[in-house]
């Protein structure tokens, strides 16, 4: 028999081992998120996708789904609840758009654009943040840096290195190279590694590459995350 | 007709660069004129702010006189609005955040390139500068924000023409731009 799940009424077919958020990808339905990408392991840091299902609140990219759930994605506590929660990635960290080159393009914007944010709502932490241009491709600035983890999975699972990791707590979280140096320059970074372009933010970018794209021209301009997320995703998995 | 709504606009830590997009309404103005007056603004060199419907805020607030003035348009303005990123989260000004305000003083006016006679400014007038740059939400409720560096002439548009109409300000997708 068919296994299903409801998210706002609507009836969606599952498979055993899927997600809540698998099957909502599967079926053209999006669910907000940020520290998730379907070519990795879940990791479930960034709440966003967080969903009520039968009445509690879970995270949509870890928790599994099961028949007979019903599932609420859009509601107006939801959207409150997540973009207090891009608001906190906002002042967590040092986000100047206006001279960043991920503008446009970058993920933590676009969902801030797609759940309407105007303001920041908290006071700023201004926390310091280093940033690392010591690699003649690729510049770390750690405060765009959303504590995502995709980077540290994906040096992990798809290259095979184990370049990235996260270190420290609270206002000093912060990526750590493994390097004898700590910097990037002596690690096992090459520029081909997915672990290079997984950023959803401004925080690891190439060098020289910058401003290629016109600023008004770029993915999320004239689109909103979600339709350009749904696209992706579902071609990822070879829809 | 309805009395005109008093409309006043003051530029902070910011550029300048949020008024002049305000122009960019371009002969739209004309018809905004016949709806708004304005109070004190760089528009109209008035000193103070009196009573006013609207108070645009551009730039965040990095010294004492800003302070001041953001207090100033709060008491008198029935809807203030964060005009811009400097106002909305500090901006590029905010920057200067990861310094001490005695190093970028240094750079600026003893130790940076081509500096003459060097010394640093210490004229009474002067307003003495925050440890910090801060959005203006930290001094201050803020009512409304429009995003954007700067925000586009239309956002300034659809913005007050919503007030004036009695509306909710919203943005459309397509203007809500933080860069
Ligand atoms: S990483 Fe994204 S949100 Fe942060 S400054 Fe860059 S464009 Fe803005
Ligand atoms: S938001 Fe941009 S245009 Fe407006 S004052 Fe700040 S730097 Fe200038
Ligand atoms: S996408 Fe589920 S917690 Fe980040």
């Amino acid at each position: 028999m068919r296994k299903t799940i409801t998210i706002d009424g609507q009836e969606i077919p599952y498979t055993e081992g899927q997600t809540i958020m698998d099957a909502a990808i599967s079926a053209d339905i999006y669910i907000p998120h940020l520290c998730h990408d379907p070519d990795y392991e879940p990791h479930g840091s960034c709440k966003l996708c967080t969903v009520s299902v039968n009445g509690r609140n879970c995270s949509a990219c870890t928790f599994p789904a099961m028949e007979g759930q019903e599932i609420i994605n859009h509601s107006v506590d939801l959207e409150q609840d997540r973009k207090r929660i891009t608001q906190m990635l906002f002042v967590e960290g040092n986000h100047f758009c206006p001279s960043c080159e991920k503008t446009g393009n970058c993920q933590l914007q676009g969902i801030g654009c797609y759940l309407n944010m105007h303001d920041n709502h908290f006071p700023h932490f201004f926390a310091n943040r280093e940033m690392d241009a010591s690699h003649p491709d690729i510049l770390i600035d750690q405060n765009r840096c959303i504590f995502c983890n995709l980077y540290v999975r994906a040096s992990q699972e798809k290259d095979r290195k184990n370049v990235f990791a996260i270190s420290g707590r609270g206002i000093n979280k912060h990526l750590i190279v493994n390097s004898i140096s700590g910097q990037l320059k002596d690690s096992d970074i090459d520029i081909a590694d997915h672990a290079v372009h997984i950023c959803p933010t401004g925080a690891i970018l190439i060098k020289r590459t910058g401003y290629q794209v016109p600023i008004g021209q770029r993915t999320y301009d004239h689109t909103k995350i979600d339709a350009v997320t749904l696209a992706k995703e579902n071609k990822q998995h070879g829809r | 007709m309805a009395d005109k709504l008093k409309v006043a606009t003051t530029s902070l830590a910011g550029c300048f660069g949020c008024h002049m997009s305000f122009l960019d309404i371009n002969e739209r103005m004309i018809e905004l004129a016949q709806h708004i007056e304005f109070d004190r603004s760089p528009i109209t060199d008035i000193e103070h702010c009196g009573p006013c419907d609207i108070g645009l805020i551009e730039g965040g607030v990095c010294n004492s006189d800003n302070v001041h003035v953001l207090r100033e348009f709060r008491k008198n303005c029935k809807v203030l609005v964060a005009v811009g990123a400097c106002a909305i989260n500090g901006g590029l000004p905010a920057m200067r955040n990861h310094f001490k305000v005695e190093d970028c003083l240094n750079e600026s006016y003893i130790d940076g390139l081509g500096v003459e006679n060097a010394q640093i400014p210490s004229d009474p007038e002067l307003p003495l500068l925050l440890d910090k740059v801060h959005p203006i939400h930290e001094i201050v409720k803020v009512d409304y924000y429009m995003p954007g560096c700067p925000p586009s002439g239309d956002v300034f548009w659809t913005f007050l023409s919503d007030i004036i109409a009695g509306e909710e300000p919203s943005l459309p997708y397509e203007l809500l731009h933080f860069d």
